[in-house]
């Protein structure tokens, strides 16, 4: 089937398999392997994505269902030279180990936060309950998204202005 | 090393961090070749059987599909699984590569399909016919001894190896005892759950005869040793390069059926093949571990002293003993005595196969459910004598005067009989957890009804074996740039090694950090090396490049003296840059061209120990069986702590992986050996809503005196005390109810039914 949508600000368009789901896309298709699929039953959250602005599990969409879309990832979060304020942050309260799960909590945290800049840490525990990490115990991740929460309230207020 | 601005002790920033940060991590399944092929696997649907018909011809028609590899493809014979931890009785247990004509547990390998994608490979995969006579399953304790069903025909019993921990004269102490306490525990199956699934890609270069393994962890050389061994191959013939993994916990990175499966598919057929294994088919393959029980009794002077521990233990290492399935085996009889001043006991260890996945290590191997066990004890002693229970702990921890303290020996030995606590007096952490924690400030509302529900303190000691031998490896070379390239044997895991060795080679050669290059964990790199198991990483790993980092920086002096036209003695160095008296300087670039370099070795038989107390308080709802951790802190004695950061970040992750286990995952199985568990629906880790309250002390007044640099290994202690602090909060919550938690898991569930009980019985006392 053809499908056509916006992945990272970048118009593509491919025909794949009706069963393929978004996440194969990605990571096999645009090669954009940032995305980790960790258990394709949408429970670990590893695979979050950013479509039309919302947190969504991509092992659990299909590809095709992306048509028309705008679809951020990982990579589309990230600049080559500098780490963004919610990245330095997680860097700076040690809020990753092995890595696999955090491109899914960096989607899900910045979908959050820039929708809700002032989430406080219960709302934050609970919007990340739907991202599993085995090495960090989350005490660090909650303390990164509670830092970022400055840089994302800054550009709130510069997009009301 | 430098003495002012060093990187050892400082909360430096990870470097791995910028990769994983951006998305740009190298997982196996991101690693890409041309013409690859994926595997499948066709896994047993059923706990104990006889394969009657295996057929794979209309597999094989599907579209997609290339072959597919059965038992019937090893002419020679299928070969079994190398042990890493050899012992006289195992042999007979150990696991073939492919299911022989039987399957032993449901998830065995039967069959491998390649296919031009994973789709298509587990499309194939149904179209198998296989047929099975079903056998009578073991699964527990009680199915196994009886012997009635044997798993392996040549054996005469389900039990493939017992320990012995002896010390002392412990029919003596029991006889000269007050007191004796003793009682029945469990711990349940579990997994370490690793958030990335295993996977391989194995190509093999026919010209050359060289097979190239890549997505190796922890043991790298022992796993190309095993390799070439399976595959009848010289050891220079395979390479095993590491790439970035999601995370260890013991299970990931020994040597699995999947491993040589790949490997053999590739060589016969001539291509590259990949496999990366599904959440589903992960529960079931890789190993499982923690399913244990046990009687034991401690005997007590009346003081309270503790003179005897015995007892005998049970662990369910499933259907086979994996390389290092009998580890938290002997584990579990030496180190019950934990932190106490013990001198008689006698612990018998049995490991038991069944029908399940088979077993090994899980983080804190043997030693979370031993230090539960013993702690649960504790609290009954206290209870017993009437001895407060921290007065009762105090009064039997080791000090620093009787260091080395001998723990029991287990036979038979595996190669580490004997082994003694390095250091440290324990009472130093056991004094700052009970201040810090405010047990004093505390204790008042243990056992009270508060807005519904019932509080309780717990408290637990322990040790952290690490440091595991023999050796490490590491090299040096200084590039063109005036950087120095370090490539070592340890491997990474997850666990910020880049980052901590980089900061030991940094301050060892009086270099800024920026001029390390760190490279790892992968066989082309070194002649010899290890890898990260056992927390030995930090101090085997980053003494081998101490000891790189000194014959690096004498070769640097020699040839700096000798630009200089001076003896080597006659030079001084200081942050990359060699200084004649006279002021005249050779900065370490410009020696570059000489090829300057330097092989670094650390040889180490002798385990450290971390020391720890934790201490937590719960509120129990008897209504919902809900048990919530208002408090937890754990304070350890590590040495020396490399990086504050990554040092708490292994304590906090690992406290609250033993929150998962002492609360809700478990891998039940019914009669049959089938898994009542198929997603992380079923197996239940925590979730950031669940333990927000943890806090964590990491002192170093005690060196370790094994090593130069003073560490100890640090990645385990964080799990081993949690059971039995939680177990015991809960008890002193539900003392009123005389609820006394013996297994695990403190599921709801448990919890209602322990309180259900109690009140009957109390009911029924009262009539």
């Amino acid at each position: 089937m053809s499908l056509k949508c916006e992945v990272n600000g970048v118009t593509v368009e491919l025909n794949v398999p009706a069963r393929m789901t978004l996440a194969d896309f990605l990571r096999h298709h645009l090669g954009l392997t940032g995305t980790h699929v960790g258990c394709e039953h949408g429970i670990c959250g590893a695979c979050t994505v950013i479509v039309d602005g919302a947190a969504v599990r991509s092992c659990l969409m299909l590809a095709v269902q992306a048509a028309g879309a705008k679809v951020v990832t990982i990579e589309g979060l990230s600049h080559d030279d500098e780490l963004t304020p919610l990245q330095a942050a997680f860097k700076k309260h040690h809020g990753l180990q092995c890595g696999f799960c955090t491109p899914g909590v960096l989607t899900t945290l910045h979908a959050l936060l820039s929708s809700e800049p002032d989430a406080d840490e219960e709302r934050i525990r609970d919007v990340l309950s739907g991202n599993l990490c085995r090495c960090t115990g989350y005490i660090p991740i909650v303390e990164a998204a509670m830092e970022a929460r400055a840089a994302y309230r800054k550009e709130s207020e510069g997009k009301v202005r | 090393m430098r003495t002012v601005n060093t990187y050892i002790g400082s909360p430096v920033e990870r470097v791995e961090d910028e990769r994983f940060l951006r998305g740009k991590g190298q997982y196996i399944d991101d690693v890409k070749c041309d013409g690859l092929w994926h595997a499948a696997f066709l896994r047993s649907p059923i706990g104990h059987a006889r394969i009657t018909r295996l057929d794979a011809a209309a597999a094989l028609t599907m579209p997609g599909v290339r072959a597919v590899v059965t038992a019937e493809d090893m002419a020679d014979g299928i070969p079994t699984i190398p042990f890493r931890r050899p012992n006289p009785t195992i042999g007979p247990y150990a696991q073939p590569v492919i299911a022989p004509g039987k399957v032993r547990y449901y998830g065995e390998p039967i069959a491998v399909v390649l296919a031009d994608s994973p789709e298509l490979a587990e499309d194939a995969l149904a179209a198998i016919e296989v047929e099975f006579e079903p056998l009578a399953a073991v699964t527990d304790w009680a199915s196994a001894k009886t012997g009635a069903v044997l798993l392996f025909e040549t054996t005469e019993s389900n039990i493939a190896s017992v320990f012995q921990a002896e010390k002392g004269d412990p029919d003596k102490a029991f006889q000269e005892a007050d007191f004796v306490v003793r009682d029945q525990f469990s711990t349940q199956r579990q997994t370490a759950l690793p958030m990335e699934t295993r996977g391989l890609l194995a190509e093999w270069d026919a010209v050359g005869k060289k097979l190239r393994v890549s997505g190796a962890a922890k043991l790298p050389f022992f796993n190309r040793r095993t390799m070439a061994k399976v595959m009848n191959l010289p050891e220079e013939a395979v390479d095993y390069i590491e790439v970035d993994v999601g995370g260890g916990f013991g299970a990931r990175g020994e040597f699995y059926p999947e491993d040589f499966l790949v490997a053999f598919a590739a060589r016969k057929f001539g291509h590259p093949v990949k496999w990366v294994e599904d959440r589903r088919e992960h529960l079931t393959a890789i190993g499982h571990s923690r399913e244990s029980l046990c009687d034991v009794e401690i005997a007590l002077r009346k003081d309270g002293t503790l003179i005897g521990l015995r007892g005998e233990i049970y662990v369910n290492i499933g259907a086979y003993v994996r390389p290092n399935g009998m580890t938290p085996v002997r584990n579990l009889a030496q180190f019950m005595s934990g932190p106490y001043r013990i001198p008689n006991i006698h612990l018998l260890a049995h490991g038991y196969v069944t029908n399940k996945t088979p077993a090994g290590t899980y983080r804190g191997p043997g030693r979370y459910e031993s230090c539960y066990f013993m702690e649960r004890l504790m609290d009954l002693a206290a209870a017993k004598t009437g001895i407060d229970r921290l007065v009762l702990r105090r009064r039997n921890l080791v000090t620093n005067e009787e260091m080395p303290y001998a723990l029991a020996p287990v036979l038979p030995s595996d190669g580490r009989a004997d082994t003694s606590l390095d250091s440290g007096d324990h009472r130093t952490c056991f004094d700052r957890c009970v201040s810090e924690f405010d047990w004093a400030g505390k204790a008042h509302l243990q056992g009270r009804k508060i807005d519904g529900v019932y509080h309780g303190l717990g408290i637990a000691c322990f040790v952290e074996g690490g440091a595991s031998g023999p050796s490490e490896a590491a090299r040096m070379q200084v590039e063109a740039d005036g950087s120095v390239s370090v490539y070592a044997g340890s491997s990474a895991i997850g666990q910020g090694l880049e980052t901590v060795l980089s900061q030991i080679a940094a301050d060892a050669l009086e270099i800024s950090m920026d001029r390390i290059r760190l490279y790892h964990g992968s066989t082309n790199y070194l002649k010899e090396g290890w890898g990260s198991y056992g927390s030995r990483a930090t101090v085997m790993g980053g003494n081998a490049v101490v000891d790189a980092a000194t014959k690096l920086l004498e070769r640097f002096r020699s040839a700096a003296a000798a630009r200089l036209g001076l003896a080597p003695g006659e030079v001084t160095i200081a942050d990359g840059v060699a200084r004649a008296p006279d002021g005249r300087s050779v900065p370490l670039v410009e020696v570059a061209k000489d090829g300057i370099a330097s092989e670094g070795k650390f040889n180490n038989a002798t385990p450290t120990y971390t020391f720890g107390t934790a201490a937590v308080h719960v509120c129990v709802d008897v209504e919902t069986g809900h048990v919530r951790v208002l408090d937890y802190l754990v304070v350890d004695d590590v040495g020396r702590v490399i990086n504050p950061l990554t040092m708490h970040g292994q304590v906090m992750g690992a406290a609250v992986q033993g929150f998962g286990a002492v609360f809700s995952e478990e891998l039940a199985y019914d009669a049959e050996g089938t898994p009542l568990f198929g997603t992380l629906a079923d197996y239940v880790l925590p979730l950031a809503t669940d333990y927000p309250h943890i806090h964590c002390v990491t002192l170093e007044n005690y060196p370790s005196p094994t090593n130069p640099l003073g560490a100890k290994g640090a990645g385990e202690g964080g799990i081993i005390p949690v059971a039995g602090a939680v177990a015991n909060a809960v008890a002193a919550a539900l003392k009123s109810f005389g609820v006394e938690p013996r297994h695990l898991p403190l599921s709801p569930n448990r919890i209602w039914e322990l309180v259900q009980e109690a009140k009957r019985l109390r009911t029924v006392a009262a009539e």
